[in-house]
């Protein structure tokens, strides 16, 4: 096929979501998708620090736009957090010629320059979108045989003005898990906000914002729950318990990143995608589910 | 304006005009009042004002009170606001853009150090490694933000994600030396700018 692209795994792909990196790894290879992560990057900072120290954080995504625009290919991010974050400083470099000058400026004391001609691109769009879901659905070997699975946006993909999705009710993740044999289920809360590290801040607001995402996955029959952000991921995965507890509730979702599920259908074996690496153990819903596919 | 006189003791003249001249502050004078932005925002229960409400404020010229308001520090950066509002005012920058005012002049309040906390730990981490760890972050945070009772509650969670592998107890993740040069020149440069 020849895809290949600049890869970005951002920083909690090193520790909470390093099974989302080998997965997304191990899937890209069955695709004969070529990902070349790009040499020393480093941390886009997040929403954590673009908030208080905007131009600061533009400067040092821009570091990572510079280190990439020679290389010729789009810079692509599983992460929702670091793709705003570089989407933002990239759009912003694009529209605002007072950001263009003053990035430019801060990259020139590093012996860098940026000319605006990378692409930022979540991993999820060109799996969809370049791959093709026709030539993902010829490439699987283990259907997810009817799996009600939640898909689970997130904010930071479809919004701002990322112009991949609908802002309010995206549906390429649903197509994506429907085009492996899944049956992804129709509900409210797909790009309702999990408040991310409002986890941290303020525990009580961040989780009842989970609690009802949860609900609204289990109202919809969800047997798990498949996310594209690792603080997402994190979120919905180790607040259940607490969750259960404060609302005498019995969820007990596992939370897959969608390469994980993809992997499944692909073909990759189990010890690539880390199944056995979540808080709730996948495997029983997956064996009930997962049927062999034919060799065609 | 009427409601406006009953506070004229703690209006600040010029304070809209201040907003506006921020980055994202650009249309805040559009604001009909409409409401979308608080209808929207999953946050707003817990906020002092709904985002609505910060607007009002704003356009009042109730600087103090607008930058004591925990609404800012409650966003969670969903954007949905943003994308809502029917004048294409840029709410989520605003929102940043307040933090930061209240950050340099130590307005915010005693119930928002937490995420105060997060945002200063984070860019220490970042400007020093390249690289950001959520062990070294939290562990930040449960000594300066949280309180030692959070970490207590926080760790079984912590000890199945090292029993899963998914966090290490030791050493980190760092860009080279050369990158960690690269970033200071670049922060530094930054420094000596008036900001955007």
């Amino acid at each position: 096929m020849g895809l290949a692209y600049t890869y970005y795994p951002g920083c909690s792909v090193g520790a909470t979501s390093v099974w989302y990196d080998r997965s997304l790894r191990a899937v890209a290879k069955a695709l004969d998708v070529e990902l070349h992560e790009l040499e020393d990057w480093n941390c886009c900072g997040a929403t954590a620090y673009m908030s208080v120290r905007e131009l600061q954080s533009f400067c040092i995504s821009s570091r990572n736009l510079a280190l990439a625009e020679p290389l010729g290919r789009d810079l692509v991010t599983p992460c929702n957090a670091c793709f705003v974050v570089l989407h933002k400083a990239n759009r912003y470099f694009h529209d605002d010629p007072n950001v263009r000058e003053k990035v430019n400026k801060a990259l020139a004391a590093a012996g860098l320059h940026y000319n605006g001609t990378v692409r930022v691109r979540h991993a999820l769009d060109p799996l969809v979108n370049d791959v093709g879901l026709d030539t993902m659905t010829e490439h699987v070997k283990r259907s997810l045989g009817g799996l009600k699975v939640a898909a689970y946006y997130g904010c930071q993909l479809v919004r701002p003005d990322t112009g991949l999705d609908s802002k309010d009710y995206p549906v390429i993740l649903d197509q994506l898990l429907a085009s492996l044999g899944a049956e992804p289920v129709d509900w409210a809360m797909k790009a309702r906000c999990c408040g991310a590290s409002l986890i941290v801040s303020r525990e009580d607001v961040a989780r009842d914002l989970i609690g009802d995402i949860l609900q609204s996955a289990a109202d919809a029959g969800a047997e798990a729950i498949a996310t594209l952000c690792p603080m997402c991921h994190i979120n919905l995965e180790t607040q259940m318990t607490r969750i259960n507890s404060e609302r005498g509730t019995n969820f007990d979702f596992p939370v897959l990143f969608f390469t994980q599920l993809m992997g499944v259908a692909l073909g990759v074996p189990d010890a690539e995608l880390g199944l056995d690496k979540g808080f709730i153990d996948p495997r029983p819903v997956l064996e009930r589910r997962v049927t062999e596919v034919p060799v065609r | 304006m009427g409601v406006c006189i009953m506070y004229a003791p703690a209006i600040t003249e010029g304070f809209l005009a201040e907003v506006s001249s921020l980055p994202g502050g650009e249309r805040i004078t559009q604001c009909i009042q409409c409401g979308s932005c608080s209808g929207s925002c999953p946050t707003a229960a817990w906020m002092d004002h709904s985002p609505r409400q910060l607007f009002a404020l704003i356009r009042c010229g109730m600087r103090d009170e607008v930058l004591a308001s925990n609404t800012p520090w409650t966003c969670a950066s969903c954007y949905t606001c943003y994308v809502r509002c029917p004048k294409e005012i840029k709410i989520t920058d605003v929102m940043y853009a307040l933090k930061r005012i209240a950050i340099k002049e130590g307005t915010a309040k005693p119930e928002t150090k937490p995420a105060r906390v997060m945002a200063e730990v984070f860019e220490k981490l970042v400007n020093k490694y390249g690289r950001n760890s959520e062990r070294d972050l939290m562990q930040q945070l449960y000594l300066r933000g949280t309180g030692l009772g959070r970490l207590i509650r926080d760790m079984p969670t912590g000890m199945k994600l090292l029993r899963l592998g998914r966090m290490a107890a030791f050493g980190r993740d760092k860009v080279s030396r050369k990158g960690l040069q690269q970033m200071k020149q670049i922060l530094d440069a930054v420094d000596k700018m008036q900001g955007l």
